[in-house]
């Protein structure tokens, strides 16, 4: 039986779904992705499902659930390429997935990573303008 | 063909083809619902007559009145029906001018059929073939106008969802007209498809005119904002009428995951600043 295979790149765990997703894939899908998220300490995890076109409320569960995971495991989540009917069934299914990051694409996403990566760094002096001297920069 | 049984009503036809014709053309010279603004009384009698002639034919042929005798007849009442219902014709102008062919058939069964039991079942056949007839032009004018309805129907689906590209990245849906669960999935599915298409991540949703929002309307509206979110795109929801905010104050309708402003130019305005993009003026203002 055929995994979906979990690439590291940097900080970041790559996971592309291009077969159709059934429920024993998903389950070890989480199962792997986990536990690679422990042993490789990542902080980000890019999901990209553009090749998905259907999903069932099982599989759709499970999206939300390996991003959840991986959220509390302290990996940024980012869910790329969804397609336009993916969309809509998880929207009618309740699905939400609230906290989970979205992209259009895996270069999008990425980029959406990366700035996540580079903002501790920017937050950790915050420029702070004292509270009183005025309106904010913007607007 | 094994004719069942001469009927007087093709008889009366055949023989006293031309009283009927006169006596319907008074009946209908009479009838209220003549209209001599929009038929002349030439082309009414041509009409008429030739009518009477298929009508002759089909009694003759013995057959019932769903029968392939009738053929002809129905075809003749369809286009009939059609034209008179381009001409500005009512439907029950157009059945009238049917129905008032009862008056003059019964005066000729009256005078030609012997015995009077006879002629209750006579009227009876008569009367039920006009009936069928009458309503037959009826039933083809509604299916006419169904059609037309249908078709506009569609028309409207089409026209009322287009996707308009407003900048690189920024998508805008200016909607128009009453939500209803068949439009609002309709409105989905293409705004999904262009940010695909066009890889938008932001797209501003503007419903000044919208005439009313309801609780199924807002529902409708925070599912096409969270499957756009799924794909990874923004929204924005423009074109909030006072009385609209309102309304969906008063419905407990949550929009507060929703960026939402009072006009299309501030929405706009917001997803140049989401996009990276600034705006200034180069020149002073004309007025100023």
């Amino acid at each position: 039986m055929d995994r979906i295979p979990i690439l590291k790149m940097g900080p970041f765990l790559l996971v592309t779904i291009q077969v159709d997703m059934h429920d024993r894939l998903a389950l070890m899908l989480q199962d792997d992705l986990t536990s690679r998220i422990a042993d490789t300490g990542a902080k980000g995890v890019l999901i990209d499902i553009s090749a998905l076109e259907m999903v069932d409320s099982f599989i759709g569960r499970m999206i939300a659930n390996i991003a959840g995971m991986a959220r509390v495991l302290d990996a940024q989540t980012v869910v790329t390429g969804m397609q336009p009917a993916v969309a809509i069934t998880l929207v009618e299914l309740g699905l939400s997935l609230p906290g989970v990051r979205t992209a259009l694409d895996v270069e999008r996403g990425m980029a959406l990573l990366r700035s996540f990566q580079d903002q501790p760094d920017e937050a950790a002096p915050p420029p702070r303008v004292d509270e009183g001297a005025g309106a904010g920069p913007d607007e | 063909m094994a004719t069942s049984r001469p009927t007087f009503l093709a008889t009366v036809l055949q023989e006293n083809g031309a009283a009927v014709l006169d006596a319907w053309m008074r009946e209908q010279a009479d009838a209220p619902t003549l209209r001599p603004d929009l038929i002349s009384e030439a082309e009414l009698r041509q009409q008429s007559s030739e009518l009477l002639q298929l009508l002759g034919a089909a009694a003759r042929s013995g057959d019932p009145v769903s029968g392939v005798g009738w053929d002809p007849v129905r075809e003749f009442l369809s286009s009939l029906s059609v034209s008179r219902t381009a001409m500005g014709f009512t439907a029950v102008e157009t059945a009238t001018f049917i129905f008032s062919l009862k008056q003059p058939i019964f005066e000729q069964l009256r005078a030609v059929v012997p015995d009077g039991k006879r002629l209750v079942d006579e009227l009876w056949i008569a009367t039920t073939t006009i009936d069928a007839l009458g309503l037959h032009t009826t039933s083809v004018a509604l299916e006419a106008r169904e059609r037309l309805i249908l078709r506009q129907q569609e028309d409207m689906l089409e026209l009322s969802t287009p996707v308009v590209n407003l900048w690189d990245g920024i998508l805008a849906l200016p909607m128009i007209g009453t939500l209803d669960s068949a439009r609002t999935q309709v409105v989905m599915e293409s705004l999904l498809q262009r940010i695909v298409e066009t890889g938008a991540e932001v797209a501003i949703i503007d419903i000044t005119g919208v005439p009313t929002v309801d609780t199924l309307v807002a529902q409708h509206l925070i599912k096409t904002v969270t499957a756009a979110r799924l794909m990874g795109a923004d929204c924005i929801i423009s074109g909030i009428r006072p009385q609209i905010a309102a309304t969906i104050v008063h419905l407990g309708v949550d929009l507060s995951n929703v960026a939402t402003k009072a006009t299309l130019a501030d929405a706009f305005r917001l997803a140049l600043r989401r996009s990276g993009h600034s705006l200034g003026r180069t020149a002073p203002r004309k007025d100023a």
